[in-house]
């Protein structure tokens, strides 16, 4: 269903009409009264009525983390502190969180996006949602709170955590809908099997997952333990928290930007240039109805594409490929911009593997060598040496079909990469240059 | 009819295969046969053993990739031409080796090679209807 019929199935023309008049009023606004953006525009020479089109917003300069956690934490507040209702702050792995603000108007539009999110996701009024979000600073929980009351629907706002209890909540209350990151997911169905709560017992129809990145695999599995449709919702703090875009139910294929109030674009991290439909890059996005925290092209670090293609689902917005890795990961290879995820999906078309291997990139003479370290477990092993080669050369087929970028397979011993805290280091760069 | 053989992917780095012997030996698990292919990446272990599921068992627990397949014990008379004999049958049947080795032990005065076929049910189907010996597992473990 769709929330809101008027604004979400807007031809591109009005759609870009509406664009280009808030983007003026936004860039009008930050320079007069945040002393972050005025500076920036001025050194880049441009002034607020330079913005003609659309294209010009390719002329303002970025906004990245960095500039952020310079200001913290209320520096780029766009409002007085006496119009800001309600604050929010990222957890920094390193140093100070980012802190973003929101006005009364803000926190109403952030609910709408949230109810239209969930209405993509194919959640009604009727609806009982399952809020395993966790709820304090992070945006996840009230995020989806809120919208889930917009849009009509009975949320428990359970939070995280207690994972045995939430188990018998949703099997008392009867929910409906479960909305959490896409690991506790996995969690949530373990431990119900555990408790002997079978999964199917429960009245789980959606879940809409993110806060994270995760994969199709991941979807499969989920929806196969959890007997229910996932569905990909992505959105970051730094933009309004959870509601920035969403998978439609009808497609699950691409997330749909709620383009009336944000606008996308796809850049190369490395350059700065920006990119064209279908090209992966950086995700950057600017927002133009938002009052206390607006950004002007704030630089997500999230990897994506964009798909202007129309969706059987009715909606104009342009969708976003999955979020697949950050640009922080990224490395440049014989030229070739490759990200570790891209890898990973490679890994995870093949049957056979799973997803554990780690990337050396060394310099040979003047050439960039790529090796890509496979762990092998039981569905890939075999007693005979031709089928292990064979499944090397099937990987690196792959690999320079999808990258571009010749790679050398060499697979290895399980749980021989590298772990630090859990977690695989993906990367090792040798080159010295 | 059928042999169970474990196979065990290694790197080649120093010490994997003394790794292998150590966890089995302690264990108590005794090694009847054994054959390592390898390439300049990899190799494959295969190991004919007393215990095939705790073999099994206690490599998975030290972190091995541990494989099961099938494989035939097959007594070949220890005389010139002898080997040249079977391999010669299978030929004849369109039957694929993928690869074979030697248990160590004798039976009686013959030896006993072990064979990896693509095919297993057939080939020995074929080795039986020309009179070849084939060694039970059974047998074989406790040779
Ligand atoms: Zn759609």
């Amino acid at each position: 269903m769709i929330y809101n019929m008027e604004f979400e199935t807007l031809p591109r023309e009005a759609l870009e009409a509406i664009q280009l008049r808030r983007l003026k009023q936004t860039v009008e606004r930050v320079y007069a009264t945040v002393p972050f953006y005025r500076k920036q525009f001025d050194k880049a020479g441009v002034r607020p009525d330079d913005i003609r089109t659309l294209d010009d917003l390719r002329r303002l300069p970025f906004t990245t983390k960095q500039d952020l956690r310079d200001n913290y934490p209320f520096g780029l507040f766009a409002v007085p502190m006496e119009n800001v209702v309600r604050i929010h702050a990222s957890s920094g792995t390193t140093g100070k969180p980012t802190v973003v603000g929101y006005t009364a108007r803000d926190i109403q539009t952030w609910a709408e996006l949230m109810a239209r999110a969930l209405s993509a996701a194919g959640a009604t009024r009727g609806d009982i949602i399952h809020n395993a979000y966790g709820y304090g600073l992070f945006t996840g929980g009230l995020g989806v709170h809120y919208g889930a009351e917009k849009l009509g629907a009975s949320v428990i706002p359970i939070s995280g955590g207690n994972t045995k209890r939430q188990i018998m909540i949703m099997k008392d209350f009867g929910a409906t809908v479960l909305t959490c990151t896409p690991s506790y997911a996995l969690h949530l169905a373990e431990v119900a099997m555990e408790m002997g709560v079978d999964p199917k017992t429960l009245k789980l129809k959606v879940g809409v997952f993110g806060a994270e990145p995760w994969s199709e695999k991941m979807r499969e599995e989920i929806e196969q333990k959890l007997y229910l449709t996932a569905i990909d919702i992505y959105g970051l703090s730094e933009i309004i928290g959870p509601g920035v875009s969403v998978e439609c139910i009808e497609a699950k294929k691409g997330l749909h930007i709620f383009e009336d109030h944000f606008i996308p674009e796809i850049i190369d991290p490395e350059t700065g240039k920006n990119l064209g439909p279908g090209e992966v890059g950086e995700l950057v996005i600017t927002t133009i109805t938002k009052e206390a925290f607006p950004v002007i092209r704030y630089r997500t670090r999230d990897i994506t594409y964009l798909n202007p293609e129309p969706c059987i689902c009715g909606r104009t917005h342009i969708r976003m490929g999955r979020v697949t890795g950050r640009s922080d990961d990224m490395l440049i290879i014989r030229g070739v911009n490759v990200f570790p995820s891209q890898i990973e999906s490679v890994l995870m078309e093949i049957d056979e593997v799973e997803p554990h291997y780690q990337l050396i990139v060394d310099r040979e003479g003047n050439l960039d060598i790529l090796t890509v370290l496979v762990e092998v477990g039981e569905h890939a092993f075999s007693d005979e040496v031709r089928k292990l080669q064979e499944l090397e050369r099937k990987i690196e087929k792959n690999i320079k079909e999808y990258l571009g970028v010749s790679a050398k397979v060499k697979l290895v011993e399980p749980k021989t990469i590298a772990r630090s805290e859990g977690k695989a280091q993906r990367v090792i760069d040798k080159r010295k240059i | 009819m059928k042999v169970e053989q474990i196979s065990i992917f290694l790197e080649n780095k120093a010490g994997r295969l003394a790794e292998v012997t150590r966890v089995l030996s302690e264990a108590g698990i005794n090694i009847r046969a054994l054959s390592l292919a390898d390439t300049s990446d990899f190799g494959i272990l295969r190991l004919i053993v007393n215990d095939t599921e705790l073999a099994k068992k206690v490599l998975k627990e030290n972190g091995f990739t541990v494989g099961k397949t099938q494989v035939v014990a097959v007594e070949v008379e220890d005389r010139p031409g002898g080997l040249y004999k079977i391999l010669d049958i299978l030929r004849a049947a369109n039957i694929n080796v993928e690869y074979m080795y030697a248990f160590v032990q004798q039976s009686g005065n013959n030896a006993v090679i072990i064979f990896r076929f693509d095919n297993t049910d057939e080939a020995i189907k074929i080795l039986l209807e020309n009179g070849v010996k084939i060694i039970e597992g059974e047998k074989l473990y406790r040779m």
